[in-house]
């Protein structure tokens, strides 16, 4: 097998070559990886933060990370995104970009329906809301997943889901490829799968054991009470219950509690009083399971088609999880109550973790929870029902006799009950009588089994009289290729092969060349009138299967505020695009001299209306890299300066040009100041004397022949493009 | 009935209240304890259709043929000796290894019957 070519950030991830000869392919590790968290934290520019991890090789920083350094702190807990288009090979790419912004754990979901298939799925099929989870599937991702860590410079964990009625084959499965991370746990299978409960839990010690032997963290299932629960904020005493239930079982099945994470959500969401219901639930929990892994997650429950909402929501979920603890956090794409979530909500969930956790580090130095006031009190009686709730489940007879009286997911808090909880029969569910008794010669001769198995005596390891396990000898793997290969990836890789690699370009929000897009408007019409206006216009330009994916009300009769997905069905040929050309700049040597020999200087200042300076300042001074630092000497006149004013101060000081920055667009306000700037520049006889320069967020560098300006800049201009600019007019004026 | 619970749980909560937090923790995980053994127990001394298959890919059986073979052992009655040990049982009488041998039990589920009545008869 030879190594994949590393990645190189100005290149795609080529995934056919990641598809290539994936049956050699082997994982170069197993097991679970935290972040490196320096004990005495970190440096990051000019800031010390106080819990956070190591800092990437390559990534993505916050927007504002411009004005303080391009810092990129990463938040000392591992940072989850859930990625499942239902084609994996998209999935690859949108991978590769969470990673970038600081995704360490990436969470595949499962196509629907899997956890019902009575064995493994093989091959490459396209799925339904997740992905068929395969060997080759996991293979490809794993393989593309080495080379994205190799890029940023973090190990990334790999996750998926050991539920269903194949659970230990799914669990063999993830040990023999490496995959790092799963959900597992029984209750979830019978309550919310409806598989019989005795098959589920004598499949999930096996399950548990084979992951405890690879070192697969595993996550429970508890947090889909809160979520499906009518009140799910109700349910925190049994949620208690649930994860209790799972961790006794797991430790019972050998393994160990550095591998056993708690799903825990926050169970509500403002206009809630969130914090008085989520901080008590959250300070219960982790008091009771202390010995145990946290790993808290953003709320979905609530989430409709308000990706800001959204959020909001889950900025208050990573709050809750600083006061506390985390030691994951799970971010939901804010998108997910509205579609299947798209590439760029992935990474807006990240972000809004890692804003987070930089704005609020080391909260728990600056604030303390009361616990001697009411939080102390809610704590305890959470604890207290929990317990209550125990006790009395063994009183009627047991975790299985419970389940079938409807103990679980009643929407009542306990002991009250609404008897609208979920009831199971223990002789019913899917595949119900399949459990069968070992017999007093059973056998299983491989590693990792759990429960009675009469080998033969006096053998080094269990795997011994089949002359070794797959575990022990990942040669002996069998693997399969497809089984439909109409329905397979090379299949989907010949259909994108164009958007992928082909010189076409469509906008893409999930899959390759799927053309689809969002467009956000305001229609001034009761909701009604606002949503068909809304297709309407969506129509008009263009697009197909127009559909409003959000609308808020802004006042019943004013107006509403939307959003409308459809489709674009063009491709544009990246060819026939005219890129602006990349100005070349002059020697920064010869910038030097020219500046030097002239006694460069300028005027400078924001013009109009405009307190926004920022921009300005780094342009300016010496230690953002600004136009002092070539030798040119700046004169600021300040804020909001009238553009008159700046004119007789150039002409005063004799300054070769005048630089203002306009930030505000409103109203076209910073065209009018550019253009009153060459004006008035031109009535008092000074504009052949005077170089013009404007800058500003919305301002681009074609401003300059429409405003009569000589240079105009846009975002992110570095002082030495401005000097450049100075020095070639100076030039072509004949003046240097 | 849910007024019995509240009465059964006011009286619990009594005896609760006077609990330190470390003695109703410690209370927590016992009662978890308690509730888990029984269903550990089952596990121990109980198997599945997919726990067997899932034998059968550690011993290098891809899944579409261990899923035949599990069937067709559970059909025959042997699940309970551990498809694994059945194969074993087919490579051992037949002398060949356990690929061969699960293709001997796919080709002919005869194979599998007398399997281990003979074995003991020889034991004996």
């Amino acid at each position: 097998m030879s190594p994949a070519e590393a990645l190189e950030p100005e290149q795609k991830l080529d995934i056919e070559e990641v598809l290539d000869n994936l049956q050699e392919y082997r994982p170069r590790r197993k097991g679970w990886s935290w972040r490196v968290v320096p004990p005495g934290g970190v440096e990051l520019g000019p800031f010390h933060f106080r819990d956070m991890s190591e800092p990437l090789k390559r990534s993505i920083g916050l927007p504002a990370s411009r004005y303080f350094d391009q810092i990129d702190p990463q938040p000392s807990c591992v940072v989850t995104t859930e990625i499942a288009s239902g084609r994996f090979e998209d999935d690859l790419r949108r991978m590769r970009m969470a990673a970038w912004h600081g995704a360490d754990h990436l969470m595949v979901i499962r196509t629907t329906g899997q956890s019902h298939i009575d064995g493994l799925m093989e091959g490459t099929p396209e799925g339904t809301g997740g992905v068929p989870i395969t060997r080759k599937q996991i293979r490809a991702s794993r393989k593309a997943i080495d080379l994205i860590e190799d890029e940023v410079g973090r190990p990334i964990n790999f996750h998926s889901y050991v539920s269903g009625v194949a659970g230990p084959e799914v669990a063999v499965l993830f040990a023999e490829e490496g995959v790092n991370g799963a959900h597992q746990d029984p209750q979830y299978n019978v309550l919310y799968r409806n598989i019989n409960m005795y098959r589920s839990f004598v499949d999930a010690a096996e399950a548990k054991r084979v992951m405890a032997e690879a070192g697969i963290f595993q996550i429970d299932g508890a947090h889909n009470a809160n979520a499906t629960a009518r009140a799910g904020w109700m349910v925190m005493p049994e949620l208690m219950v649930q994860h209790g239930i799972n961790c006794a079982f797991s430790v019972a099945a050998g393994m160990p509690r550095s591998l056993i994470g708690l799903s825990t959500v926050p169970p509500d969401a403002a206009p809630a009083p969130k914090l008085w219901l989520d901080l008590p639930y959250a300070v219960a929990l982790r008091d009771f399971f202390s010995d145990y892994k946290m790993r808290a997650q953003q709320n979905t429950r609530y989430i409709e088609a308000d990706v800001e909402e959204a959020v909001r929501t889950h900025t208050i979920d990573t709050l809750i999880s600083m006061l506390t603890s985390a030691d994951i956090q799970s971010t939901i794409t804010p998108d997910e109550g509205r579609n299947v979530p798209w590439h760029y909500n992935n990474i807006r969930a990240v972000q809004t973790v890692k804003q987070t956790w930089a704005a609020l580090d080391g909260i728990q130095e600056l604030l303390t929870l009361n616990l001697d006031g009411p939080l102390g009190k809610m704590v305890r009686n959470i604890k207290v029902r929990a317990v209550a709730f125990l006790e009395e489940i063994l009183q009627v007879g047991g975790y299985f006799a419970a389940v079938e009286q409807g103990y679980f997911v009643d929407s009542a808090m306990y002991p009250e009950r609404n008897h609208d909880g979920i009831v199971r029969d223990g002789q019913g569910g899917v595949a119900a009588q399949s459990i069968v008794p070992r017999d007093p010669d059973y056998m299983a001769p491989v590693c990792a089994h759990f429960g009675d198995n009469h080998l033969p005596a006096g053998l080094h390891k269990s795997c011994d009289p089949v002359g070794g396990c797959t575990l022990c000898h990942p040669e002996k793997i069998a693997y399969i290729d497809e089984l439909d290969p109409q329905d397979s990836v090379d299949q989907r890789l010949q259909e994108t092969q164009p958007y992928r690699k082909g010189g076409l370009i469509r906008p893409e929000a999930e899959w390759a060349g799927d053309g689809v897009v969002l467009l956000q408007l305001m229609i001034p019409e009761a909701p009604a009138v606002a949503r068909a206006a809304g297709v309407e216009v969506a129509r008009r330009m263009g697009l197909s299967e127009p559909e409003v994916v959000n609308l808020m009300v802004l006042h019943p009769a004013e107006g509403c505020f939307l959003e409308v997905k459809g489709k674009v069905d063009f491709d544009i040929r990246k060819a026939d695009l005219k890129l602006p050309q990349v100005e070349q700049l002059l020697p920064e040597d010869e910038l030097r001299q020219a500046v030097r020999q002239m006694g460069l200087k300028v005027v400078s200042a924001t013009v109009g209306e405009d307190e926004h300076s920022v921009g300005l300042r780094e342009i300016l001074d010496i230690k953002h890299g600004g136009i002092e630092k070539y030798g040119v000497k700046y004169h600021y006149l300040g804020t909001s300066v009238p553009v008159g004013k700046l004119i007789d101060a150039a002409i005063e000081t004799g300054a070769h040009a005048i630089l203002i920055s306009t930030i505000i667009s409103h109203n076209d306000i910073h065209r009018t100041q550019m253009k009153k700037l060459a004006d008035l520049c031109q009535e008092k006889g000074v504009r052949e004397r005077i170089i013009l320069i404007a800058g500003g967020t919305q301002v681009t560098p074609d401003m300059a022949a429409e405003t009569g300006l000589d240079a105009t800049f846009g975002r992110g201009t570095k002082g030495i493009q401005v000097v450049d600019a100075m020095v070639k007019i100076l030039k072509a004026r004949g003046v240097l | 009935m849910t007024d019995d619970r509240i009465l059964r749980f006011e009286k619990r909560r009594q005896e609760l209240e006077q609990m330190s937090d470390e003695q109703l923790k410690a209370r927590f995980w016992e009662c978890c304890q308690q509730l888990v053994d029984p269903i550990v127990e089952l596990a121990r001394t109980h198997t599945s259709p997919s726990i067997e298959r899932s034998v059968l890919l550690r011993m290098g059986i891809d899944s579409l043929r261990a899923h035949a073979l599990v069937e067709l052992i559970y059909q025959a009655g042997l699940l309970g000796k551990g498809a694994g040990h059945v194969l074993l049982r087919v490579a051992e009488k037949q002398g060949t290894d356990i690929q061969a041998a699960a293709e001997a039990v796919l080709q002919d589920k005869e194979v599998l019957a007398g399997l281990f009545q003979e074995a003991e008869h020889v034991a004996r």
